[in-house]
C-alpha cells in the first residue's frame, strides 16, 4: 500500500536521508527507529507532504504522492510536538479540524476517554504539555483512517494515558491498520510493533521483525540489540 | 479554501491588533475632518497618511501573522488541503480583515460628515481602493519575506526595510537621478519609476484625480497628460493588479517549494 523508493532529503550539506527505499503493504504496526537526527521525522513528513524530498518517490495505493493531496485523507498524523495556535480553545481546533477533513469524526469518546471534558473550553496555550498531547491524540485517532503515523506518541504521557494510547494503537492495529511508530522508548516498540526499520546516518540498516533483530546482534531485549548496533 | 479564508479570518477578527487599527482610523478620520472642516481637504491629508501606512501595517501584520501562525500551518499541511489554498486562504484572511478595518474606520467619519452630499465620494472611493491594493501588495510581499526566513527576527527586519525602501529610499533614489541626470531628457525616466512602485504609482492616481497636480510644476502637467487620459488610467490600475498578483504568485510558489 506504501511503496518508498529511493527517497532522498538533505538540508544544505545535511545528508538527512540517502536513497531510502521500503514497502509496507499489509496492515500491523512498523516501527522507525534510529539516534536523534537520522532522519525518522524527516522521512515521516515527507510521507505526509510537509517535506518535499530531493529525489525519489512514495506512493500509496500506486499513486505518486506528490500529484495529489487526495491521499492524506486516509493518513491520521501525531506530530512530534504538540503545537496549536494560541488562542483556540480545544473545542474549536476539534471542530476546525473535522470541518477542514470534511470527514465523519468521533471525537466525543476519546474525549472521555482521555478525560478531556474540563479542558474544552481552555484556550491551548494555556495547556500542559501532556494535555496538549491528548488533545494530539484525539485529533489523530477520531479519523477512520487506514494509515495513522505517530511521531512520538508518548511524550509527556502519564502512564495512565499510556495505557490508554496503547489500547487505542491495538485496537487500531486489530482492525487492520497500517501504523508507523517513531519512539525511543524501546520498552513500547517491542510491546507494539512487529516490524522495524532502523535507519542510520541516512540510510536503512536493518529492516525485518524484532526477533530477527535480536538473533542478528545476539542480544536478550530491543534495547540492547540497538545498542549493539550503535556500538559496533 | 473558504474554510481556511474563514478560520483566519476570524481568528485576526478576535485579535486586539484589528480593533487598534480600526480604532486608529476611526480618531485619524473624526479628527482629520472636524480639523479640517473641509471634505476634500481631508480626503488629501488622509491620502499622505493612507500611502505610507497601510503598507508598514500590511507589512507588519503579514510577518507577524505567518510566524505566528506557524503551529496552525503547521496542522492544516497534514491534512489533506493543497498547500496553495492554505496560503492562499490565509493570505486573504489578513488582506481582507485588514481592508475592513480601513474602509470601516474611515468610513464611518466621513459617513458621518455628509460623504454622501458632496461630490468628493469618487475621491474617497479611489483612496480606500487604494489604500486596500497597498494592503493586498504589502501583505504578499511581507509573506513571501517571512517564507524565505525561518529566523523570525532577520524576516521581520527584511520586511520593514523592505517597506522603507518602498515608502522613502525609492524616492530618495529617484530624487538623486533626477539630480545627477539633470541634464537629460527625463519625463519618460520619472513616469517609468513612479510605475514600479506601488506606493508611488498610488499617491501619483490619487493626487491627479483631486487636481492638484498644478502643485506639481511640470512633472504634474506631464503626469496628468499620461495619467488623464483613459489608457493612462487603465495603465495604471492594471500595473497595480500585476503588483497584487505577481508576489502572490511568488508566495504560492515558495509555499509549494518549501520544508515544514
Amino acid at each position: 500500500m506504501i511503496t518508498v523508493s529511493n527517497i532522498k532529503k538533505s538540508f544544505g550539506k545535511l545528508q538527512v536521508l540517502d536513497d531510502i527505499s521500503f514497502e509496507v503493504n499489509k496492515g500491523g504496526i512498523v516501527a522507525i527507529l534510529g539516534p536523534n537526527g537520522s532522519g525518522k521525522t524527516t522521512f515521516l513528513k515527507i510521507l505526509l507532504g510537509m517535506v518535499i524530498a530531493d529525489g525519489g518517490k512514495i506512493l500509496y495505493k500506486e499513486k505518486d504522492i506528490s500529484k495529489s493531496h487526495e491521499y492524506r485523507k486516509h493518513i491520521g498524523y501525531l506530530p512530534q510536538i504538540a503545537r496549536f495556535p494560541d488562542n483556540l480553545k480545544v473545542r474549536e481546533v476539534i471542530d476546525m479540524i473535522a470541518d477542514v477533513r470534511n470527514e465523519p469524526s468521533n471525537p466525543d469518546d476519546l474525549i472521555k476517554l482521555f478525560g478531556l471534558e474540563p479542558f474544552l473550553d481552555k484556550n491551548l496555550g494555556n495547556l500542559s504539555g501532556g494535555t496538549r498531547q491528548k488533545v494530539n491524540i484525539v485529533l489523530t485517532f477520531m479519523f477512520d483512517t487506514p494509515v495513522i503515523v505517530l511521531d512520538e506518541p508518548t511524550a509527556g504521557l502519564d502512564p495512565v494515558s499510556l495505557i490508554k494510547l496503547k489500547d487505542l494503537i491495538n485496537k487500531a492495529k486489530a482492525t487492520g491498520k497500517i501504523i508507523l511508530i517513531t519512539s525511543h522508548i524501546m520498552s513500547l516498540v517491542e510491546e507494539l510493533a512487529e516490524e522495524v526499520i532502523f535507519l542510520l546516518e541516512g540510510s536503512i540498516y536493518f529492516k525485518g521483525t524484532i526477533g530477527e533483530l535480536k538473533t542478528r546482534t545476539g542480544s536478550e531485549d530491543l534495547e540492547h540489540a540497538i545498542a549493539a548496533i550503535l556500538e559496533s | 479554501m473558504i474554510k481556511i479564508f474563514k478560520y483566519s479570518f476570524s481568528d485576526l477578527m478576535r485579535s486586539r491588533w484589528s480593533f487598534i487599527y480600526l480604532g486608529f482610523y476611526l480618531l485619524l478620520g473624526f479628527v482629520l475632518l472636524f480639523l479640517n472642516n473641509d471634505l476634500s481637504k481631508g480626503i488629501i491629508t488622509l491620502m499622505n497618511v493612507i500611502v505610507v501606512l497601510t503598507p508598514m501595517i500590511g507589512t507588519i501584520f503579514g510577518v507577524m501573522y505567518f510566524y505566528n501562525s506557524r503551529e496552525f500551518t503547521e496542522l492544516l499541511l497534514a491534512q489533506p488541503v493543497k498547500r496553495s489554498v492554505i496560503f492562499l486562504g490565509q493570505f486573504l484572511g489578513i488582506s481582507i480583515s485588514l481592508t475592513l478595518s480601513l474602509i470601516i474606520g474611515l468610513g464611518i467619519p466621513f459617513l458621518v460628515y455628509g460623504l454622501f452630499r458632496s461630490g468628493e465620494i469618487f475621491n474617497f472611493l479611489l483612496l480606500l481602493i487604494a489604500g486596500g491594493f497597498l494592503t493586498f501588495i504589502f501583505v504578499a510581499l511581507s509573506v513571501c519575506i517571512a517564507l524565505f526566513n525561518s529566523n523570525k527576527i532577520k524576516g521581520f527586519g527584511y520586511a520593514i526595510l523592505m517597506w522603507l525602501f518602498f515608502a522613502v529610499i525609492y524616492d530618495g533614489l529617484v530624487l538623486l537621478s533626477m539630480m545627477v541626470f539633470a541634464d537629460y531628457p527625463l519625463d519618460d525616466f520619472a513616469l517609468l519609476v513612479s510605475f514600479l512602485n506601488p506606493i508611488d504609482l498610488s499617491r501619483i492616481m490619487i493626487l491627479l484625480k483631486l487636481d492638484i497636480s498644478a502643485l506639481l510644476g511640470y512633472t504634474g502637467a506631464l503626469f496628468q497628460r499620461f495619467f488623464g487620459t483613459s489608457l493612462g488610467f487603465v495603465m495604471s490600475w492594471l500595473m497595480l493588479l500585476i503588483w497584487t498578483s505577481v508576489p502572490v504568485l511568488l508566495m504560492v510558489r515558495i509555499a509549494n517549494k518549501k520544508n515544514f
